[in-house]
């Protein structure tokens, strides 16, 4: 008797002081599965390296019938990304808010959320955000100042958009499927010497004189953090 | 050991009796201390050879063979590497793992061989901790990274590097916006009313949010919208600086009496109590779009139907100013606020009695019935005003506001000026903080009565981003500084207290046309500089634009207000503008105007339309052109001054520093031509709004 009571007592003991961990460690238990994710807002922000997106990312699962699914389980993971939380499971709009803190490095960051299908398979969504290191944000900064007047389409109070008044128009900085075709030197040049020394729209003044040669070259590496789609820097690649 | 026989026959002094050979028992004494000396010996080298660092350097050289680089590996040195740099003190060993910092070996993404962004000072003349802060000499990544027994100041969290920055550089920086954003918010939101912030090169950082002056309050409103306001202000006006201290309903009802009971008339008070309350009938179209056409936005926002703040947040919120002004106040306010509050940055609009009705009933209407439930103040006791007299000294209202017979507490909160330094065992933490001084300040700012019950600091209502920004700032007040070289300290641009004179300064002051435009290094900046404006423009347009200012810039919503100036005032301004502000250089000899032609306009006409497509960005002629980015220059010719438009063109950056217009580097005829063009350009109507 005496020392089976010792040995309940242990085992009290043991499992009181893993219980709280592994409670805490457990995903919650999903009670109903979709099969499509959907971005509801939050992709494609921009942010400094190390820094929380603006706003939270809020993802939406769907069944097969198109409508949405609550208590479904949807995983977030990233490459250098951390998600506040981790994983949840959709509210009574089949949708899941998550915080998503950027890593150290300034580039894109994939931010995936998974939930599992009826059928045991997994579906997949993938958005993107920037996370801007010292140099883009410098040149975030001339951006803000000057080109934005023109190559941003979205006026706001203080600063009404040049964007449709221009023929041919301005290219947005984020459109990466024409200006991605551009090297660094082309850029430089356009923006240091403007649209006719590349045989382009006179309409692009040069900046040489007002831009110092750094800040030109920071607006080309802000340029090239916004692409969407992303810039692939021309050079040797290393799978990892 | 003691009674081994090589001592026994030592001490004999018998030396024939030494044996040749010991005994098995002493050589495995021997051996065994042998091999102990020699493990204890290996001890240090290996502990050198199994380092993290000489990890890190061969997983680096495996990296680099792999990839082919070979005179990187060629050229591998083995060892700790690091940056001495004497005069400012560095010694930083982190280079030894962080092999990579120049990017030599293309596209190693994993850390430590991570390659180093862009950075805005040169590695071997700052080293690594000036900006990170971390242990430099440290040679393991814990000792390197994290905060120990010997070593406070643990690496800074990425998110809050610009602190590193900002221990130097004390004003705002380029490519460094949460420092800058943080700094502004350590005066936008009154931070420094209590607590001292003094940057390493002795300023001062001035809170900026102008918390009105209670001495008169009892003329502008309730006890019960104070009561409400004081409960939560953020229930009043969802902008609203003020922050939320808590109170129960008994204290805030206290205050309020107290603040009703310590308020005095104020110098006209008599002349508000004959003035009949503003009432118009049907009026309510003429009076909004008064609201509009005074641009009262461009200073102050209000909720639209669809419940967005729209307006600008240079003064208060009036969403629901019906429910908290007197009509006898609002009148009187909107006819010369110097009268209640002299130091108000409100200009004096000199509208007349009937703009006044119609803006007052306008203002009064705007109200808000569900808040209105909420101004139903607890009625007073017996010793409410010494009870709420006691809680306004006790939470420091006076270091805000001006109330009589309260001093202004000097020094409320603790001292900041070394926040980014503090000890970590200086430092009590909430429970759920996580033990580091990021997430502390962090902490503090989100919700300081987390801390503690009895805490004096309110919550303020402050979003992540700003928070975060606000970290960064306190972050970076550090006493890094004062241990480096003078000239490394960049004190912020010091706002000069220019204020223009005589008569002209008076009327200036009363219009407080610095509020939005800056002169001479002071002033605000919403609106043009106007330090060369004598130069820029003819007195007959200026005397017209005050008159009537009509926009140069159709697309914009900020825009200047009319103020109801007399032709004597005009003339008063305008001949101070014209004299007082005047560029150097701008003599006659700048520019030969008889060189601006007819043919010099024809040819200045083909470069502007061809050669530098001015209308992207100007119009010229209200039908073709589209150009939103400058000022429209349909009535250039009756604006600007033929020597201002030629030299601006040459070089607008030397005459408005940060303008939007770029240098094009046109040659002197080519200035010459357009400044010809622009000056035959005479239309007198504009654009209208958008």
């Amino acid at each position: 008797m005496k020392p089976l009571s010792i040995l309940c007592l242990a085992w009290l003991l043991l499992t009181a002081g893993c219980s709280r961990h592994s409670t805490g460690a457990t995903a919650p238990v999903p009670e109903a599965k979709g099969t499509q994710i959907v971005e509801v807002s939050g992709g494609k922000q921009i942010t400094s390296t190390g820094s929380f997106l603006p706003q939270p990312v809020v993802v939406q699962v769907n069944g097969a019938d198109g409508n949405r699914v609550a208590k479904a389980l949807v995983t977030f993971r990233g490459a250098g990304a951390q998600f506040t939380p981790q994983q949840a499971l959709t509210d009574s709009s089949g949708q899941v808010t998550v915080n998503v803190q950027l890593g150290a490095e300034p580039r894109g960051y994939q931010i995936l959320a998974d939930t599992l299908k009826p059928d045991g398979g997994t579906a997949t969504l993938a958005l993107r955000a920037v996370a801007l290191g010292y140099q883009q944000r410098l040149g975030r900064e001339v951006n803000d100042q000057y080109c934005i007047r023109c190559h941003d389409p979205e006026s706001t109070p203080e600063r009404a958009s040049n964007f449709d008044n221009l023929s041919p128009a301005p290219h947005a900085f984020t459109d990466g499927s024409f200006l991605n075709n551009f090297s660094d030197a082309s850029l430089l040049t356009i923006t240091t010497r403007g649209g006719v020394a590349q045989a382009k729209s006179p309409a692009m003044p040069p900046f040489g004189g007002t831009l110092t040669e750094k800040q030109v070259k920071a607006v080309v590496a802000y340029i090239r953090a916004v692409a969407d789609p992303p810039y692939q820097s021309p050079g040797v690649k290393y799978g990892e | 050991m003691a009674d081994t026989g090589m001592n026994t026959d030592t001490q004999n002094g018998n030396p024939g009796a030494l044996r040749s050979r010991p005994l098995a028992r002493e050589l495995a004494v021997f051996g065994g201390v042998s091999v102990l000396l020699l493990v204890s010996l290996a001890i240090a080298p290996a502990k050198d050879y199994f380092s993290q660092w000489r990890h890190h350097q061969k997983a680096y050289l495996k990296l680099a063979s792999g990839r082919q680089s070979g005179p990187l590996v060629r050229n591998f040195h083995s060892g700790i590497r690091q940056i001495w740099v004497e005069k400012l003190g560095v010694v930083d060993r982190c280079e030894t793992c962080h092999l990579n910092m120049n990017g030599a070996l293309v596209d190693a993404t994993a850390q430590p061989s991570r390659r180093h962004p862009v950075m805005p000072h040169p590695l071997d003349q700052f080293g690594c901790v000036m900006c990170h802060r971390g242990q430099g000499v440290a040679t393991t990544a814990e000792e390197a990274h994290s905060a120990t027994a010997a070593w406070e100041q643990p690496l800074l969290p990425a998110r809050y590097s610009d602190a590193g920055c900002g221990q130097c550089h004390l004003g705002p920086l380029p490519g460094a916006p949460k420092v800058n954003d943080g700094r502004r918010l350590l005066s936008s939101q009154g931070c420094t009313h209590c607590h001292l912030v003094r940057q390493p090169d002795g300023t001062v950082v001035k809170p900026d949010d102008n918390p009105p002056p209670l001495t008169h309050i009892a003329e502008k409103t309730s006890r019960d919208w104070i009561f409400a306001w004081i409960k939560n202000p953020q229930a009043y006006a969802a902008s609203a600086t003020m922050p939320n201290f808590q109170f129960n309903d008994q204290d805030a009802a206290d205050i309020a009496t107290f603040l009703i009971s310590q308020s005095t008339p104020s110098t006209k008070r008599q002349e508000i109590l004959h003035t009949p309350p503003a009432t118009v009938p049907s009026a309510a179209t003429d009076s909004a779009s008064l609201y509009g056409s005074l641009f009262c936005s461009s200073c102050h926002a209000a909720q639209n139907a669809a419940g967005n703040l729209v307006g600008g947040n240079f003064g208060p919120e009036l969403t629901r100013i019906g429910n908290k002004v007197t009509p006898q106040w609002l009148g009187r306010w909107l006819r010369n606020p110097h009268d209640y509050e002299p130091s108000t940055r409100m200009p004096h609009y000199r509208l007349d009695d009937k703009q006044v009705a119609l803006l007052s009933s306008y203002l009064l209407g705007k109200t808000d019935s569900d808040f209105a439930v909420t101004l139903h103040a607890p009625p007073g006791e017996k010793d409410s005003v010494t009870h709420g007299r006691k809680l306004v000294l006790e939470y420091g209202c006076a270091a805000c506001h001006q109330i009589n017979g309260v001093n202004p507490p000097q020094n409320f909160g603790p001292d900041l000026s070394l926040a980014g330094n503090k000890p970590l065992s200086q430092v009590v933490f909430a429970p759920g903080v996580a033990e580091n001084l990021p997430a502390y300040i962090s902490a503090k700012v989100h919700d300081p009565r987390s801390f503690g019950t009895g805490l004096k600091m309110p919550k303020f209502s402050l979003t992540d981003t700003q928070i975060e920004s606000l970290t960064t700032a306190l972050l970076a007040q550090t006493d890094r500084a004062d241990h480096l070289p003078g000239d490394l300290l960049i004190p912020a641009p010091r706002p000069t207290n220019y204020q223009p004179g005589g008569e002209a300064g008076r009327l200036m002051e009363d219009l407080h046309c610095l509020s939005c435009h800056t002169i001479h290094g002071h002033g605000g900046d919403m609106a043009p500089d106007l330090s060369f404006e004598g130069s820029a423009v003819q007195r007959a347009w200026l005397e017209d634009f005050m008159k009537n200012p009509n926009t140069l810039r159709p697309a914009l919503i900020r825009r200047m207000p009319k103020f109801n100036l007399s032709s004597a005032e005009i003339k008063t301004l305008s001949d101070y503008l014209l004299s007082a502000y005047q560029a150097p250089g701008f003599d006659a000899q700048a520019l030969d105007t008889r060189a601006l032609n007819t043919e010099a306009a024809a040819r200045g006409r083909q470069l502007f339309y061809s050669k530098y497509n001015c209308q992207s960005c100007h119009i010229v002629d209200y039908k073709t052109d589209k150009g939103y980015v400058g000022p429209a220059l349909a009535g250039a010719g009756l604006r600007l001054t033929p020597v201002w438009t030629y030299k601006w063109l040459k070089d607008p950056n030397s005459l408005r520093p940060g303008t939007v217009m770029p240098n094009q580097n046109l040659r002197d005829d080519e200035a010459r031509d357009l400044t010809a063009f622009l000056m035959t350009l005479k239309a007198r109507t504009t654009g209208g709004g958008k």
